[in-house]
């Protein structure tokens, strides 16, 4: 009896399969793959998946996308990755070849972009990246002309927190002892390395410097040991949970210093949330400009159809590249080659405002640095975005 | 002192992780994968509360532990008790168990991520430095320390002097003899797996007080207990204490004193030392 019912189930589920319609002439299937689970779902879940949603309704609510004259609603078919690159892969494949997705949006982090990029190549997909950092556009380009890169590179991120603190040092705000600790994978090794340097070299002294596993649980001997070297500025290169633990011991331990900087997830709105006004002055990976008034629009728009606020960081630049493939279609069509050329060719009006890839597919200019003030983070470094504010001094955490 | 501090309050975390998957692996002879979805549920709770009605995680405990405890005894009866039933021998049980409850973490996430979405959870509360012996430590690490003192040593009391403990240990030692003596395994295996989960979802309403969670870090969690229950010795609930606070003193010795970038290789240097020479565990039974 139980058997019958399992086979009745499931035919009735198998039938349900099969005849949902094959979508209709007038939607576009949109494919998006990014972890829904796995280390990297907690980014994902206030960057990117919020804005496939945000970006869908947006164009839907315009009456759908101009291609070639006629308006297309938009349907999004959306996989979790579970942060593994096999996976991301797989569904790029699945979603071209088995749900015949006309359009396939960008996976999420930097690792999965880059691992993904060889398969997108392979079916021409365009892809305009927003949440990869790395130096090697020009490489990348060469060998896969259909990647284009927004988010900047690590160079240009670390170099920003050097030039943040200098600008600080210089005002007499900050002295030159500087302690700085990272998370031991590529990406904080990488940025630590160079901002080692360009710290030494704007003469500074680095007083206390270590890295700590992934997923370390207490990183109060970190922060005790940062203190007891005195330092006058702290740098963390830092993932999620660590930048929120490395703020927390911060303020158990009372930690003095002129300007404190951690990485990924100070931009984001469950920073400010947990934390309150203590964390005014902090400093941190990514910026906006707050004043724009196309972000002001775009955060509110985010806010009323997701429910959450977007981060300061790679949210905006996420949905930007959004609109530029969204503007590329409407001006040729779904070819795919012409979409590229398209996105080389031109510029475009977003919500971070004008993205102008250059010879080398990359975006030269973004965010590197933003810092919390009154409540909003602000854009205080970048190579060549308008709007930056001056970096504030840090005060005490109470 | 500062280490042996620091040190003490990280081992007491590790015990409220790794007592719960005692308990169930231990008694209930289940090894449960899901232990980890477990505690993230709790401390999902205990954000919820917070956020939604600022209501303290150390109240929301009492609603938590009860809660879990009957949403484990559900779990135990309708997927594990089948299992138990047709198992022939441990070994099987095992295997069967590792396998439906792997099946069952993924259950865990797909529904944690179902009702609150993938982002992090994470909140402030008692993160007020409290100074001791001249040193500043976190007040929520202090709680969290607290309770764990009070849920090892009032299961270790039970345990080891009332009735029920004492028929518990039973089925843990020696299952069909216990039935001879007119214990009811079944049941009390049921209750020792239920007793596990509310203790891991209270361990995770507290720890959630200093650590950001999110849906799907549970395995993190899932894989500490495992460490800290096979250093400690399945089935003892005084081997899981030493173990964590081991492990604790350990890791932040190294952070400390030599580097921090070498915690995890010394955990597991720990462990592998343990399991060569006492491959029972710290405070296991030989097996025979």
């Amino acid at each position: 009896m139980k058997r019958r019912t399992f086979t009745a189930l499931a035919t009735l589920a198998l039938m349900a399969g099969l005849t949902t319609p094959a979508f209709a002439q007038d939607t576009l299937k949109v494919g998006a793959v990014a972890p829904k689970t796995g280390p990297l779902a907690g980014g994902a879940a206030v960057s990117y998946w919020p804005n496939v949603k945000l970006w869908v309704e947006d164009v839907n609510a315009r009456g759908g996308l101009k291609v070639d004259g006629k308006q297309m609603k938009l349907e999004v078919v959306e996989y979790d990755d579970q942060t593994n690159p096999g996976e991301t892969i797989k569904a790029v494949q699945r979603l071209v070849d088995q749900d015949q997705a006309q359009i396939v949006l960008p996976p999420y982090s930097t690792g999965l972009n880059l691992a993904a990029a060889p398969i997108y190549a392979r079916y021409g997909i365009p892809m305009i990246t927003s949440t990869a950092t790395t130096d090697k556009a020009a490489d990348l380009s060469k060998q896969f002309p259909n990647v284009f890169i927004s988010l900047g590179g690590a160079q240009p991120i670390a170099l920003g927190a050097v030039e943040a603190l200098t600008k600080l040092k210089a005002k007499g705000d900050i002295g030159n002892k500087i302690a700085m600790v990272n998370v031991a994978d590529a990406f904080g090794i990488e940025l630590a390395g160079v901002a080692k340097k360009a710290f030494e070299a704007a003469g500074f002294q680095i007083v206390y410097e270590t890295s700590y596993p992934l997923g370390t649980q207490d990183l109060s001997p970190v922060m005790k040991a940062a203190k007891a070297a005195a330092p006058d500025a702290f740098v963390a290169f830092s993932y999620p949970p660590d930048t929120f633990a490395l703020t927390e011991q911060a303020i158990v331990e009372d930690l003095q210093v002129g300007a404190f900087y951690t990485a990924v997830a100070t931009a984001f709105p469950g920073y400010v949330k947990r934390f309150g006004p203590a964390i005014d002055g902090v400093l941190g990976i990514g910026g906006v400009n707050t004043e724009s008034p196309a972000f002001k629009e775009y955060a509110a728009r985010h806010m009323a159809v997701t429910g959450a606020a977007p981060d300061f960081w790679a949210s905006a630049v996420v949905y930007s590249t959004f609109q530029v493939l969204e503007q590329s279609i409407e001006a040729v069509g779904l070819d795919n080659a012409k979409i590229i050329a398209h996105i080389k060719g031109n510029a475009f009006d977003t919500v971070i405002g004008t993205l102008d890839f250059d010879d080398n597919n990359n975006n030269p200019s973004f965010w590197t640095v933003g810092q919390w003030q009154g409540g909003v983070f602000k854009g205080v470094a970048s190579t060549g975005r308008e709007g930056a504010v001056e970096p504030i001094k840090k005060a005490g955490w109470k | 002192m500062d280490i042996i501090i620091t040190g003490l309050l990280l081992g007491g975390t590790y015990a409220l992780i790794a007592m719960g998957l005692n308990l169930q692996y231990g008694m209930a002879r289940i090894m449960n994968l899901a232990n980890g979805e477990m505690l993230v549920a709790g401390g999902f709770a205990a954000f919820w509360f917070y956020t939604a009605g600022a209501v303290s995680p150390v109240l929301t405990v009492f609603l938590v532990a009860p809660v879990a405890f009957a949403a484990n005894w559900l779990i135990y009866m309708i997927f594990l008790r089948p299992l138990v039933k047709r198992a022939k021998s441990r070994g099987q049980l095992e295997v069967d168990a590792i396998l439906t409850t792997f099946g069952l973490s993924f259950v865990g996430v797909g529904l944690m991520l179902a009702f609150f979405g993938g982002d992090y959870f994470s909140y402030s509360y008692l993160s007020v430095p409290v100074h001791l012996l001249g040193d500043t430590y976190g007040a929520n690490r202090l709680v969290a320390f607290g309770a764990a003192v009070v849920i090892c040593g009032a299961l270790w009391l039970w345990l080891a002097y009332s009735r029920m403990g004492v028929s518990i240990r039973a089925i843990a030692v020696a299952p069909d003899s216990a039935r001879l003596v007119g214990i009811d395994v079944r049941a009390l295996a049921a209750l020792a797996f239920a007793l596990g989960g509310a203790v891991t979802a209270t361990g995770g309403a507290l720890i959630s007080t200093f650590l950001t969670l999110d849906a799907s870090t549970g395995v993190i969690f899932t894989l500490k207990a495992l460490v800290i229950v096979i250093m400690g010795g399945v089935g003892d609930v005084r081997g899981t204490v030493v173990a964590a606070l081991l492990l604790g003193l350990l890791e932040t010795f190294v952070a400390s004193v030599i580097d921090p970038g070498l915690t995890l290789a010394a955990a597991y240097l720990l462990f592998v030392i343990i399991l060569l020479v006492r491959p029972q565990g710290l405070f296991g039974r030989k097996t025979t």
